[in-house]
């Protein structure tokens, strides 16, 4: 069987005009995600990685070329809740309990009240926290905060999941845990995931495919399969594969940054 | 643990009461200071006509009692005060309390106006290119204009289409108390950041939506700190629509009058009852923003 492509960037360019002149975001960006694919996006800060993802989500508008989320424009996508987008930060609204923020977006989506209880303490479960709807974002730690930010993207059966370097402002511990968790999350799901990172270990871990990127401008400078088995301990990252893999994203950085100096 | 759980002792050792206590006793002594000081002259006056000489003790309790003094000694101010209040009946024309209410009635209904008016302004700058191009600077502009200048149009415009009583001097006080509403929602309502409004675009939300569940609940902060500079404003307005008027009640009234009669005991005692007002309606804001941000989780 083929596998199904899920978005399509066809020489995809992004021109930002600022005071400075032009600034390319994006330039003849070429990618296909397939259907449980789990792709990151890895890259130095203004290779447009964070950008590429937003035009998926239609939080940016391509200046050429095309791209296509689930047959359809990121528009229509959107509006059709194709996927669910994970911020950097949480995001949660600080006046709103646990509950209440991941029913946020059920609400404005119009499920009704019997739905969006069991959607809430379904995905409640799924990162862990049941227990904790009743808490406010503050009285939750950072990862605890990040996790029920997935979970609020979870709530209405996306079945694209766009992740902002979601776990970059969390320390070490606890973003192994949370790979772990995400995998395990992704393979009972069966979900396709964009996933921007800037770590390597972490892009290695997670993904089926890498996505190598380098700035100045904004384009991808290779795509690396990974050779690893969808079955992923931790340990996995002290194999040889991983190792080489890992080994291969940083020479792919470094090609694509040297060819700025 | 809450500061009235904590208790005196050791809250006079915290260094919460004696620096409280310090300043109002400083405050104090200068006022009466203040007040030798301003009425010697009418009390050397005095005995100079009447030819005697007067002792640095009898010069300083003179001042002290005087019956028209440039300045009220503070006992004098407290004791019309209680005069006016506990010791005159409710509905006799001397009961401050009953002009008190006259102005609060008056500040509590302009306070409502300019509230709505401020947060209808906002929320329309907020949303409308055209109105926050074309709304805001006449919002400033309004406050540029002296209010004593454009109450006394104001009653007069009102009275010549037949609007008297409480409604002239209500608008008189919208109009100083919408101003800082407008300017803390406005910025409240654009408080949320560029992630949080991105997020709402991801679900889809329509305008209305980001407005009630994000702008909203994110605007409360902002509006209660407004509405606190808005009531203390509102009173002022209230008691400036009394002077021009020659209205015979309210706080501006007895302040008007006792300044005709020379009645300086009560234009001070009226000063503080405003004083007491304000200060109470300020508490009363903050009791409910305490209570409001508390249901919203505040920790």
């Amino acid at each position: 069987m083929t596998p199904k492509p899920v978005i399509e960037a066809r020489d995809l360019s992004l021109t930002f005009q600022t005071n400075d002149g032009p600034v390319h975001a994006l330039s003849h960006v070429d990618l296909t995600i397939n259907q449980g694919d789990f792709v990151s996006f890895i890259g130095p800060s203004g290779c447009g990685k964070t950008t590429f993802l937003r035009v998926m989500a239609d939080l940016e508008q391509p200046t050429d070329g095309s791209i296509t989320v689930n047959g359809m424009s990121p528009a229509e996508a959107r509006k059709a809740r194709a996927y669910g987008y994970v911020f950097q930060a949480a995001g949660l609204f600080q006046w709103r309990t646990i509950d209440k923020n991941i029913r946020l977006p059920l609400e404005i989506m119009g499920y009704s009240k019997s739905e969006q209880d069991a959607r809430v303490a379904r995905v409640l479960e799924m990162v862990e926290l049941a227990g904790f709807e009743n808490k406010y974002p503050w009285q939750l730690s950072g990862g605890m905060q990040q996790r029920a930010s997935i979970a609020r993207a979870l709530g209405f059966d996306a079945d694209i999941l766009l992740m902002d370097e979601p776990f970059g402002a969390l320390d070490e511990i606890v973003r192994d845990k949370l790979n772990e968790q995400l995998l395990e999350l992704w393979s009972r799901t069966g979900k396709t995931i964009g996933f921007v990172t800037h770590s390597i270990p972490e892009a290695v871990y997670l993904s089926t495919r890498i996505v190598v990127m380098s700035p100045r401008p904004g384009r991808v400078t290779d795509v690396i399969e990974s050779t690893l088995p969808k079955e992923r301990p931790l340990h996995i990252r002290e194999s040889a594969d991983f190792l080489e893999i890992a080994a291969r994203v940083r020479v792919g950085l470094r090609a694509g940054t040297l060819e700025d100096v | 643990m809450s500061d009235a759980a904590v208790p005196l002792r050791s809250r006079i050792w915290a260094g919460q009461v004696i620096p409280v206590v310090v300043v109002v006793a400083a405050i104090i002594a200068i006022w009466y200071a203040g007040a030798v000081w301003l009425n010697a002259p009418w009390a050397l006056d005095q005995a100079g006509r009447d030819e005697v000489e007067l002792s640095a003790t009898e010069l300083v309790a003179d001042t002290w009692s005087q019956e028209r003094p440039v300045l009220p000694a503070p006992h004098q101010v407290v004791q019309d005060l209680w005069k006016s209040t506990i010791g005159t009946r409710i509905t006799s024309k001397r009961s401050l309390f009953r002009h008190a209410w006259i102005t609060l009635s008056a500040t509590l209904a302009g306070f409502a106006l300019g509230s709505g008016l401020g947060i209808l302004l906002a929320v329309g700058i907020v949303h409308d290119r055209t109105m926050n191009a074309s709304v805001m600077p006449w919002v400033i502009a309004s406050q540029t204009i002296p209010i004593l200048a454009i109450a006394p149009m104001i009653i007069v415009v009102l009275n010549s289409i037949g609007i008297s009583g409480l409604l002239p001097k209500a608008i008189i006080s919208m109009y100083l108390s919408f101003f800082p509403v407008v300017v803390g929602m406005v910025k409240g309502l654009r408080s949320p950041n560029k992630m949080l409004l991105d997020q709402m675009h991801t679900w889809n939300a329509s305008r209305s939506q980001t407005f009630w569940r994000l702008r909203l609940p994110s605007a409360v902060p902002y509006l209660f700190t407004s509405l606190k500079i808005g009531v203390a404003a509102s009173l002022v307005g209230a008691i400036i629509g009394e002077l021009p008027t020659g209205a015979v009640a309210g706080l501006g009234a007895r302040m008007l009058s006792g300044s005709y009669y020379g009645q300086t005991v009560q234009i001070w005692s009226a000063l503080v009852m405003a004083a007491i007002l304000a200060a109470a309606l300020v508490a009363l804001v903050g009791v409910a923003e305490r209570a409001t941000l508390r249901v919203m989780g505040g920790r």
